[in-house]
């Protein structure tokens, strides 16, 4: 349980305080309306199955599996949760996993808590629960498509979680943009195989044992307000890492210059960026990455719609 | 991995834990928060506040080093700030001559002011849990308004993290002990153990699914309609008010002194 | 004569298909202590479940004079204290004192009442000290009398337990026993520990594919060895 930066748990510390009370604004709203929509969902059953649920969830968490040279790849479970009870039930599951583990284990800070439950909460279940639904979509019913849709949707909702991260940090003067993301992006591709894995293989028990545990998920409400939701917080945090609300770090804010090589040295000037440069973004290189981002989601994305295709015609011709 | 949640509590007969758990976590909070805000480099400033925690941790009859000892936690998280060392511009301290980065005085100010602010805040939220029961933070949470409903959730969660632990540890000890090895047989792919790891996690879920029914028909035969009942009520005595306007004030004074502008 | 407990006819199925009761009459008196007893998959649980409209199904099913439907559920729930099998499930709070509370707090009753109820509960079931102490540090034998304790706190007409005995060594086993043996309400248990039955019950059912296959003295039952021999029961 250690708070390595393989873990995406931020201490105290580590976030500027106005960033952290922005997280905990927007933590709030997103809990509030979790709240409520569950509760239509589940009506008087919400508390014991959301508490026994999260104590779950924080219980998988500790089964690994080796994946090679002593690292082990192990579960979050934001996605699936998202994919069995819907996203707005899972950001309630995984609040309850973090409250505790910030509690009483200190695994995440207490006032930083607003954007860890954003992070691992909000963004991981929805964007994990999105990438699901539009992968099944595209790619049918059969098993095989379930499952990879399952390993879409959990390998996905952790390199975003991490690349939300990364910005929170970068937006605080923690650790320089470029870096971060490309720091907390790579490790979190490599630990987002080792979530897809667990959540296809959970899935796929799930939908031999308890089938219609499935398609209540599918109707759970969030499906069409997740897009949305995703869009307000990616352009949250874009306008973030690259606005005056950002701590006065070098790295959030400027160009590169071309002396100073990757890493990206210069004095910050927080509001020169706008009157400057008119279309700074394109050149910006955390932007560069960032994009790599985007692109690596985009082919993980589109390997599992496509293999579920496959898997779906198959199966509808018999074979 | 096993956690027995209520070690972390430890009874003593001391001031601090007779205090209200609402004046703890509101003053657990606001220390954070001030810590937070200390300007970089602020040393003493920092020094004030660490001579704070231990005097509260000393007050709390948990001795000197309980908070210190295990403070160490977050401290690998600290690998994602380091590059401040070399990137925050000003006067260079030390070059590396093979790739050519420069260590600044600002860079280490940056990044050690950092490292203390956490280090200083994860102090609180020990102290905070070692000397208030779970359940009294819990009822704290609630009393200031966080909803009831979540922290119910929470309580629950709380309450069955141990039992569920318990069956994936079980699950675990199953899984090694009819995992051998054997003379010249690969060990099988890390895909196919993942497979092995997610139909664990697969049947714990449903397992917990159906737990969570019980409890739900064992909540309704007590009467439960959904409902949260109303919290028990707990006066505010003198002694917390002094309390909470002295440490508040005390807080907001170190930051008036430690910041220059 | 007024039952306190009224089953007519009672058949239900569970939404995966399986019939679990076929046409169940059960009858109790106030007063009565009366063991539920079959093999695993007779539709016990499923009964007992019945009795405070958990589940509901076709027939007639009535408590204390009131009739099981939605407008009565919370006074029926208030008469009828069910003590599940497995305590865990029952134990949902983060201390004994909340857990034994939860019944009474619910039913609105005054913080001082409520206390009140709480010391009489865990007097009752012989752990007076234990209010403070935390579910997960009980012992078996000690939750299933918490567990008793959470319902007893709500001062119900009717105890009906689901294997009270099940999991306990002993020394536990004995201790409940003598608990049940001293309560003094209406009582129907559930239960595979027929020597248990014998000690404390003078009246059997025998439940087996959810119908009622006897009815009597428990004496008479546990000597018919082709009965208990025909419903997998072992004396």
């Amino acid at each position: 349980m250690l708070a390595s930066p393989l873990r995406m748990h931020i201490p105290d510390g580590f976030l500027t305080p106005a960033i952290s009370v922005v997280g905990w604004g927007i933590a709030v709203v997103m809990i509030i309306v979790a709240l409520r929509r569950t509760r239509r969902q589940l009506d008087d059953r919400m508390v014991p199955m959301m508490g026994v649920l999260a104590a779950f969830l924080f219980a998988a968490q500790a089964i690994n599996f080796p994946v090679a040279a002593g690292t082990s790849g192990h579960l979050i479970g934001a996605a699936l949760a998202a994919i069995v009870m819907g996203p707005w039930a899972a950001t309630l599951i995984m609040t309850a996993v973090l409250a505790v583990q910030g509690l009483l284990f200190q695994d995440g800070g207490l006032v930083v808590m607003g954007w860890n439950i954003v992070n691992m909460g909000v963004i991981a279940a929805f964007s994990g629960y999105l990438a699901y639904t539009l992968a099944r979509r595209l790619s049918g019913e059969s098993r095989v498509a379930v499952m990879a849709a399952s390993f879409a949707a959990g390998w996905i909702s952790v390199v975003v979680a991490s690349l939300a991260t990364a910005i929170e940090l970068a937006a605080s003067g923690t650790s320089p943009l470029v870096l971060a993301v490309a720091a907390m992006g790579s490790v979190h591709a490599l630990i987002g195989v080792g979530e897809g894995v667990i959540t296809a293989a959970a899935i796929g028990l799930l939908l031999t044992a308890r089938p219609g545990l499935l398609q209540a998920g599918a109707t759970a409400p969030g499906g069409r307000t997740a897009a949305g939701i995703l869009v307000g917080l990616a352009a949250a945090l874009l306008v973030a890492a690259f606005s005056p609300l950002a701590s006065p770090s070098p790295d959030g804010l400027e160009a590169v210059s071309a002396s100073q090589g990757f890493l990206g040295l210069g004095q910050a000037a927080p509001y020169q960026i706008l009157p400057d440069y008119s279309v700074p973004f394109i050149s910006h290189p955390a932007l560069t990455t960032i994009a790599a981002v985007m692109v690596g989601t985009l082919v993980v994305f589109g390997g599992a719609v496509l293999i579920g295709r496959l898997a779906t015609r198959r199966q509808a011709a018999g074979l | 991995m096993h956690f027995d949640l209520t070690d972390q509590y430890r009874p003593r007969p001391s001031f601090v834990h007779h205090l209200d758990p609402r004046v703890k976590v509101v003053l657990a909070f606001a220390f954070i928060l001030t810590a937070g805000l200390m300007p970089i480099g602020a040393w003493s400033g920092f020094a004030a506040l660490l001579i704070l925690a231990l005097a509260a941790s000393m007050a709390s009859r948990l001795g000197l080093a309980f908070a210190l000892r295990r403070s160490y936690i977050a401290l690998p998280f600290a690998l994602v700030a380091l590059p401040l060392v070399f990137t925050v511009p000003g006067e260079v301290v030390y070059q590396s001559p093979l790739t050519g980065w420069t260590i600044t005085a600002q860079g280490l100010e940056r990044f050690w002011s950092l490292i203390l602010r956490s280090w200083i805040a994860i102090q609180a939220a020990i102290l905070l849990i070692a000397a208030t029961p779970f359940p009294d933070v819990l009822w704290a949470l609630g009393a200031l308004r966080v909803p009831r409903l979540l922290v119910a959730t929470i309580g629950f969660m709380y309450r069955y993290f141990f039992v569920l632990a318990d069956e994936t540890a079980r699950m675990l000890r199953a899984r090694a002990a009819r995992s051998a090895k054997v003379e010249g047989r690969r060990t099988p792919s890390p895909l196919w153990q993942g497979g092995v790891a997610g139909a664990m996690v697969g049947s714990l879920f449903l397992r917990a699914l159906e737990r969570s029914e019980r409890v739900h028909a064992a909540m309704l035969a007590r009467g439960y309609n959904g409902q949260m009942p109303s919290l028990a009520r707990r006066a505010i005595r003198r002694m917390d008010r002094v309390v909470i306007l002295a440490a508040l004030l005390l807080l907001v004074g170190l930051l008036a002194w430690a910041r220059p502008s | 004569m007024h039952h306190t407990i009224e089953v007519r006819g009672l058949s239900f199925a569970y939404p995966d298909g399986f019939q679990a009761l076929r046409g169940v009459d059960l009858h109790v008196s106030p007063g009565e202590k009366v063991a539920l007893v079959g093999p695993n998959g007779a539709g016990k649980s499923t009964l007992v479940l019945h009795l405070n409209g958990i589940l509901r199904g076709q027939g007639e099913v009535q408590v204390c004079g009131l009739p099981v439907e939605d407008k009565n559920l919370g006074r029926i729930r208030a008469s009828v204290g069910l003590v599940f099998q497995d305590p865990d499930d029952q134990l949902f709070s983060p201390s004994v004192r909340e857990d034994v509370a939860f019944g009474p707090m619910y039913m609105g009753l005054t913080e001082d009442e409520v206390g009140r109820r709480v010391q009489l509960a865990l007097a009752s079931v012989g752990m007076p000290e234990s209010a403070a102490r935390v579910p997960h540090h009980l012992s078996g034998g000690e939750k299933k009398r918490i567990a008793i304790a959470t319902v007893l706190a709500m001062e119900p007409e009717i105890l009906v337990l689901d294997e009270p005995t099940a999991g306990l060594d002993p020394r536990g086993r004995r201790g409940l026993i003598r608990l049940l043996a001293e309560l003094p309400q209406t009582m129907l248990v559930s239960t595979h520990d027929l020597r248990m039955v014998q000690e404390l019950f003078l009246r059997t059912v025998v439940l087996d594919q959810g119908q009622v296959v006897a009815d009597g003295p428990t004496a008479a039952l546990m000597a018919d060895a082709a009965l208990l021999a025909a419903h997998g029961l072992e004396a």
